[in-house]
């Protein structure tokens, strides 16, 4: 078959039969390249076994692309069975290009988060773009516009000589991409921990719209049917980002930059309004965009998933540069890129639309009955592969694990305060974990399509749908520290804040997205942190009836052989039936009864209060109720549904006095305070305001005793402990604290430090 | 009332004109592609949008200043045509000798997101009659580049003909550089033509026209704008 037209690829796909001596090989496979690779000794047994022979160099970059990690989640897959995916609202959970939900009306919410954490760390602006690129490109694969982005950051200890070049370049490559684009990035979350020194982690998520009967999958049906390349051309970047993504950094990491990919938002706009028009004229029937191990996994996923085979013919892919070889073509991640399966009768429609947008538009390929991945280049065939196995025989790990000590719970009454209660709130609010993250959402435009309801800064975000009324409330969410503590514990924390996040702004939380960062899963503590938290996030998801429908593993987040804090990221969607009614956190008059629902014990275990003020990051997690987060927070909903109270925040890092203080400078309304003396019996007054007891809310009423009593029948603890007025926040026995000297603390810490220049 | 808004390539707040044209005037606007040589006949207003045309590769608006739609819109301008141009779209302005002057990068090297107030330093054009002269506007800014600066000779002659019209301020009015986020020369914000006839702005009144996302600041553009058509009429 060698030698004939590079054309025919009706021959390649019909030769099942197919004889392998034929196939090209550029380079000897020896044990270092196998290596080079980031495939096991085993792992290349396993595969040679597969097919039968000795992989070509091309089939061993294509096994190398589909086996790593990053794709084909080997070490994770047996834990994420465990995962709650399900519910009726659910159109799509795991395994698509991101999950989809409905919302009634016709209309699904289509959301997914991505880690680009090791790309960001060796080359931070366009790491963190092309993650907000690709994860942009999931959401539009499925049919669905764009509404809203959020991230989550985390960073090593602001000292590091590195961190404050990583936060610059980050936040201005999320923003660099994001604003061109044209999507409003409306909420997220920042981090600082000396454990992220040598793995910063950039977690993007993106939220779209589309309409339940406009859904586009990747399976691709039919036998015949043309591979339609589409978007940008393919160049020499990003080559092996995946297998890169899935190994440990040494102190090597920045020779690594090349396998970082370049963004270019202005071809994704242009994408994104291209593949919406052809979609919309019914052109397509199936489509997966190019992301980790491009043209590879795009391909084996779209024909695997259709129990099809591909035969892909690499002369007619559009390349930046001439002499690319197969391999390269096989293993490029250069962005904004989709491969489709098209109606023949509309190619021609297809492509004049792409056309219009002046975009690459190619038949690269076509579906074969014969479930192989053919791929050929310059009249050779140069790589023959069974398609399903490609996938479905990766290596699959059940890594050992270990779980760790159960570290003691901390009594507040032993935890000797070193400053006072003012003093202490002046200082967290001004520590780079509780400070204004102003500096860094200004970069990002969280305006445009002008749906924001709610922007950065408050519980969740609040994006209108279309016209309205009915909007979405999201968020992103993990207390990598309660994690790193007791796994179980802070998995379910982790999806508790989340779901409380949405509950806040009065929102029914109704699905989530996760995004798993963790170190070595070759270390059995690792992967017990792992398990330990996915188990946790199972078991707070089946409690809260809160399904996971999409997500994303990074493993292998460690350098030099230290691992980050675990950080399973959550971002949750939640949806309100009238935007006009969504709930804020800041105080709205003076007046109003400060009530605190929830039960208070002080638990100081792990929190700001005790790393911040005390030096120690020490004790036991607060143990999450999930039956109590439940009631509470549907205690709360109903609440901000019926209009029975004006503010309310969720508590969370900092405890009940950071709430408040947050309430107050979002108003510049101050408060008179006072804690139960009840609960001052049972723990100290810094337990009781920095505590962080879990499933509890700040709220502020009108009518205090109409909220008490309905508590009080729902079985939900519910105490005044203050009440709005004046400038200050006043605390029995400690000097008054003026509001707008708390705004400057909170405002300050981040620019300075940003402005700073490296020590 | 015919409204036409320009789509270039990388354009992304043509939908948000588009709604704001709606909500304040009940029409909606012709969406004109690029690579059009006419406008739609009758056509009352032309807008050039907000976006990154082209990437904003090259210097910002300097393609799409040259787009084959342009011809007609500067024909359109020099025949006493108006034309409103925000944010990219003022950019895409000066670079087609519609304005004098040109957007640097903002003072601080970094993109901009927020809330701003403006002064309205004129009542007597079609774009600020809905206004009064001194009255304090809040409109958010989502830019890298909005720093305007001109020469001494451009700066003297704008000032000097009135043809500043918004300017960054504090919120009782004042010019302070503390509410200057992107250190434009004189604080400016928007300027028109000598004719009067175009204005380029850097903020986004479109984006603050229903109460229920906030503010309706910028509602009195297009009020003023509306007005202006319906006497014209």
């Amino acid at each position: 078959m060698a030698g004939t037209s590079p054309a025919v690829s009706d021959e390649i796909g019909a030769a099942a039969d197919y004889i392998m001596t034929v196939i090209s090989n550029e380079s000897a496979i020896t044990p270092e390249l196998i290596a080079q690779h980031g495939l096991k000794p085993d792992e290349y047994e396993r595969l040679v076994k597969l097919i039968g022979r000795e992989p070509s160099f091309t089939e061993l970059g294509i096994f190398s692309a589909m086996w790593n990690e990053h794709c084909s989640y080997k070490s994770s897959k047996i834990h994420l069975r465990g995962l709650p995916t399900k519910a009726p609202w659910v159109i799509q959970g795991p395994g698509e290009n991101a999950g989809v939900i409905d919302i009634g009306d016709g209309l699904a919410v289509v959301f997914k988060m991505e880690s680009h954490n090791h790309p960001s760390y060796i080359e931070p602006y366009q790491g963190a773009a092309t993650g907000v690129g690709g994860i942009l490109r999931d959401v539009f694969t499925m049919g669905a516009r764009p509404i809203a982005c959020l991230n989550a950051l985390s960073f090593g200890d602001p000292s590091h000589p590195k961190t404050r070049h990583l936060v610059a370049g980050v936040v201005a490559g999320i923003g660099g991409y994001g604003n061109s684009f044209g999507v409003p990035t409306v909420g997220g979350e920042v981090r600082f921990h000396r454990r992220y020194d040598g793995n910063c982690l950039v977690n993007a998520m993106a939220v779209g719209i589309a309409e339940t009967d406009k859904i586009f999958y990747s399976a691709a049906s039919g036998v015949g049917m043309p591979i339609v390349y589409l978007g940008s051309k393919t160049g020499r970047d990003g080559i092996h980002g995946a297998t890169m993504a899935s190994a440990e950094f040494a102190a090597d990491a920045e020779e690594k930059r090349p396998t970082v990919q370049v963004g270019d938002p202005f071809s994704e706009k242009l994408l994104l309004e291209a593949c919406l028009e052809i979609m919309d004229k019914g052109c397509v029937i199936a489509i997966q965009d190019m992301g980790a191990a491009g043209l590879t996994c795009s391909a084996v996923e779209m024909g695997a998933k259709g129990d099809l085979g591909v035969a892909l013919e690499l002369d007619s892919v559009p390349c930046r540069e001439t002499g690319m070889s197969a391999y390269e073509m096989m293993l490029s991640e250069s962005q904004e890129r989709m491969l489709m399966v098209l109606k023949p009768e509309k190619e021609k429609e297809a492509e004049a639309i792409f056309r219009k947008w002046g975009l690459d538009f190619a038949v690269v390929g076509k579906t074969t009955p014969t479930k192989r991945f053919v791929v050929s280049h310059g009249g050779t065939v140069m790589a023959d592969l069974p398609i399903k196995e490609l996938g479905d025989e990766a290596p699959l790990y059940e890594r050992a694990f270990g779980a760790g000590a159960k570290l003691p719970a901390i009594d507040a009454r032993a935890v000797k305060p070193p400053m006072g209660i003012a003093a202490a709130l002046e200082t967290l609010l001004g520590s780079p974990d509780l400070c204004s993250r102003r500096w860094v959402w200004e970069q990002y435009d969280h305006v445009i399509l002008g749906n924001t309801v709610q922007r950065p800064g408050g519980d969740a975000a609040v994006v209108r749908i279309k016209e309205g009324p009915k909007a979405l409330a999201l968020t992103a969410d993990v207390s990598p520290r309660y994690c790193e503590a007791d796994p179980f514990e802070g998995g379910k924390q982790a999806v508790a804040e989340a779901w409380r996040n949405l509950t806040a702004v009065g929102a029914r939380p109704l699905a989530l997205t996760d995004n798993l960062n963790f170190g070595n899963p070759e270390r059995p503590e690792i992967m017990g942190q792992f398990v330990g938290c996915v188990r946790g996030i199972a078991e707070a998801c089946r409690a809260l009836d809160f399904p996971v429908v999409s997500g994303n593993v990074s493993l292998y987040n460690e350098t030099n052989g230290r691992a980050i804090l675990p950080t399973p990221t959550i971002g949750g969607v939640g949806l309100l039936g009238d935007f006009t009614k969504s709930m804020t956190l800041a105080f709205k008059a003076e007046g109003e009864a400060i009530l605190l629902i929830g039960e208070t014990r002080g638990w100081l275990g792990q929190s700001l209060y005790l790393r911040e003020i005390c030096g120690r990051e020490e004790g036991a997690p607060p143990p999450v109720d999930l039956a109590a987060e439940r009631r509470h927070g549907d205690f709360v909903r109903g609440l901000v549904a019926d209009g029975l109270v004006t503010a309310v925040h969720d508590v969370s890092d900092g405890g009940v006095l950071v709430a408040i203080a947050e309430m107050a400078m979002a108003s510049r309304i101050g408060a008179v305070l006072e804690a139960p003396h009840e609960v001052l019996a049972e723990t100290t007054a810094h337990g009781f305001w920095f505590g962080e007891d879990q499933a509890r809310y700040v709220a502020t009423v009108k009518d205090a005793g109409a909220v008490v009593q309905r508590a009080r029948s729902a079985g939900v603890p519910v105490r005044q402990i203050g009440t709005t007025g004046g400038r200050v926040l006043a605390l029995p026995e400690e000097r008054p604290l003026r509001v707008v000297d708390l705004v400057h603390r909170h405002e300050t810490w981040l620019p300075n430090y940003m402005a700073a220049s490296p020590a | 009332m015919k409204f036409a808004v320009l789509v270039f390539p990388g354009i992304n707040r043509e939908r948000d004109m588009a709604r704001a044209l709606r909500l304040v005037s009940g029409r909606e606007p012709a969406m004109i592609w690029h690579a059009e040589t006419a406008l739609p006949v009758g056509t009352d207003l032309v807008v050039i949008p907000g976006g990154f045309s082209y990437g904003d590769y090259l210097r910002c608006g300097a393609i799409a200043a040259r787009a084959p739609i342009m011809d007609a819109v500067r024909a359109f301008a020099a025949k006493g045509g108006l034309v409103l141009a925000i944010c990219n779209g003022f950019q895409i302005a000066c670079e087609a000798g519609l304005l004098p002057g040109v957007l640097m990068r903002n003072a601080q090297l970094r993109f901009i997101c927020r809330d701003v107030y403006l002064r309205v330093e004129r009542s007597d054009t079609p774009f600020t009659r809905g206004y009064n002269a001194g009255q304090v506007i809040r409109v958010p800014v989502a830019h890298g580049e909005g720093n305007y600066i001109a020469d001494g000779a451009t700066i003297a002659r704008l000032e000097g003909e009135g043809r500043v019209v918004f300017r960054y301020a504090s919120p009782d009015g004042i010019v302070d550089p503390n509410w200057n986020h992107n250190g434009a020369m004189n604080a400016i914000a928007g300027i028109i033509n000598a004719r009067g006839n175009v204005l380029g702005m850097m903020p986004h009144p479109e984006n603050h026209v229903e109460a229920a996302m906030g503010c309706t600041d910028g509602r009195g553009l297009f009020a003023g704008l509306v007005d202006h058509f319906k006497l014209a009429a």
